[in-house]
């Protein structure tokens, strides 16, 4: 068994230095890896290109390498939680790339899996596909969308174990398998880091090859965005 | 007149057995309070997760399992979770049957805007250019007006488009409308509303053909 395990979060973000470019899985506050987030601000590591769905709250998320100025460029789909992120953009203190959802998701998993490019219907006769490339496939139009190129990518999964095997929970799955391998090195964080060999194989959703670290998370704050509930008859 | 259930209401009826259906946010999440409890239709959410259920019962909450609102929701037995990628190949592979999502701006032509006012809200398009660009089967839920008044049924669209030429039905307060090559067909009114009051709220063109039925609701 080849082991991606380290000890701590500090060893897992060894290398990480101003100006690089990242990766966050998670959707809204859903299945972000809070614990690599919570290390970046202490290391206030600045000039930031991020890829993320979503950029946090104010106060939590992504959110709080905004609050700090740590971050330069967003790229992502949808931001309407976040009035700092709003404020920094209209002032034109951070760079944002809008892109589709299913782009991004797709952007990922073409860096993951060796595709320099992928050809997609979604965006095409919008300012999204201002200066792209875009090409007629059996009568409808595509946009010509790149993989991304990224240093680190910060996963967060619900169980994992030290080959670097993982397991996710509900949807705070999301951009997180996506993201295994599409980055120089992924950073995988876990609510719990079980034994070798207690995991299923037939269970596994992302296999540890796409793997390069991994830690077990101090603590888990999992914030719920939206609390909706119904009463009981 | 409909308010937004009322409208919900009406969308409810294009929901067909075997039906997937991912809704928006907004009026078409209360899409899914209307649909017939004798057929099958299963609501698939682009966050990952097909088979969704409604709100959960209070402390049984999990920030684990959300919809593409960001709330927390159930799953209904059947259901499966999965990744981005997967999500939008069901979309963008057409597997998903109707797409029922709100706009600010629809054109004649069936052009969507619904993700940008330039210089004002910043929030992104989400997932919705993936939705329009390719799902077959796409209805817009949206007051015929915006808050100042103004018609949402265009000519042309005067803010950045979400996609175009993709929109096939449009319900809104005051009717339900198709996109055809000639402009919106009026298909039925709204209870107590007149083809002249819709007439009035419609800037596009708006096509009238014999008598236009009230809503069956």
């Amino acid at each position: 068994m080849i082991s991606k395990k380290v000890a701590n979060v500090q060893e897992a973000l060894e290398g990480v230095s101003d100006n690089m470019t990242f990766m966050f899985g998670g959707f809204g506050l859903s299945g972000i890896p809070e614990n690599s987030i919570a290390e970046l601000v202490r290391l206030g590591t600045k000039g930031l290109k991020c890829i993320s769905n979503n950029a946090g709250v104010d106060d939590f998320g992504l959110g709080l390498l905004l609050q700090g100025k740590q971050i330069d460029k967003m790229t992502s789909s949808y931001v309407g939680e976040n009035d700092e992120f709003e404020r920094q953009m209209l002032s034109g203190e951070l760079e944002v790339e809008l892109i589709p959802q299913g782009t991004l998701a797709e952007r990922c998993r073409a860096a993951q899996a060796g595709f320099p490019a992928i050809y997609t219907p979604a965006g095409y006769g919008t300012e999204v596909a201002e200066g792209k490339e875009t090409r007629e496939f059996d009568g409808k139009m595509y946009v010509l969308e790149y993989a991304f190129k990224a240093d680190f990518a910060f996963v967060k999964a619900w169980k994992g174990d030290a080959a670097g095997n993982l397991v996710f929970k509900g949807t705070a799955r999301n951009f997180n398998p996506n993201m295994c391998g599409a980055a120089k090195i992924t950073v995988a964080e876990v609510e719990e880091l079980v034994p070798v060999g207690t995991l299923d194989p037939n269970q596994i959703h992302i296999p540890g090859i796409f793997v390069k670290r991994i830690f077990q998370g101090e603590k888990y704050e999992k914030r719920i965005e939206q609390r909706t509930v119904r009463q009981r008859d | 007149m409909l308010d937004k259930n009322g409208i919900a209401k009406r969308i409810a009826k294009e929901v067909q057995d075997g039906y997937y259906v991912n809704l928006g946010i907004g009026i078409p999440t209360l899409v899914a309070n209307y649909v017939r409890d004798d057929i099958e239709v299963e609501f698939q959410s682009e966050n990952g997760v097909l088979g969704m259920g409604p709100f959960p019962f209070e402390g049984e909450e999990d920030a684990d399992i959300i919809n593409a609102g960001k709330q927390t929701i159930t799953t209904l037995p059947g259901a499966s979770f999965f990744d981005s990628a997967m999500s939008f190949s069901m979309i963008r592979g057409q597997h998903v049957d109707l797409t029922i999502l709100g706009a600010m701006e629809v054109s004649e032509e069936g052009d969507i805007a619904n993700w940008k006012i330039p210089g004002k809200m910043v929030k992104g398009m989400g997932g919705a250019m993936d939705l329009v660009a390719s799902a077959e089967n796409i209805i817009v839920a949206m007051m015929h007006t915006n808050r100042a008044g103004a018609s949402k049924l265009l000519k042309q669209c005067s803010l950045p488009l979400t996609g175009v030429a993709c929109v096939k039905k449009v319900v809104t307060d005051l009717a339900v409308m198709e996109i055809t090559p000639n402009g919106f067909k009026l298909l039925e009114r709204a209870p107590g509303v007149s083809v002249e009051d819709i007439k009035n709220a419609t800037e596009g063109t708006l096509i009238i053909e014999g008598n236009i039925p009230e809503m069956d609701l």
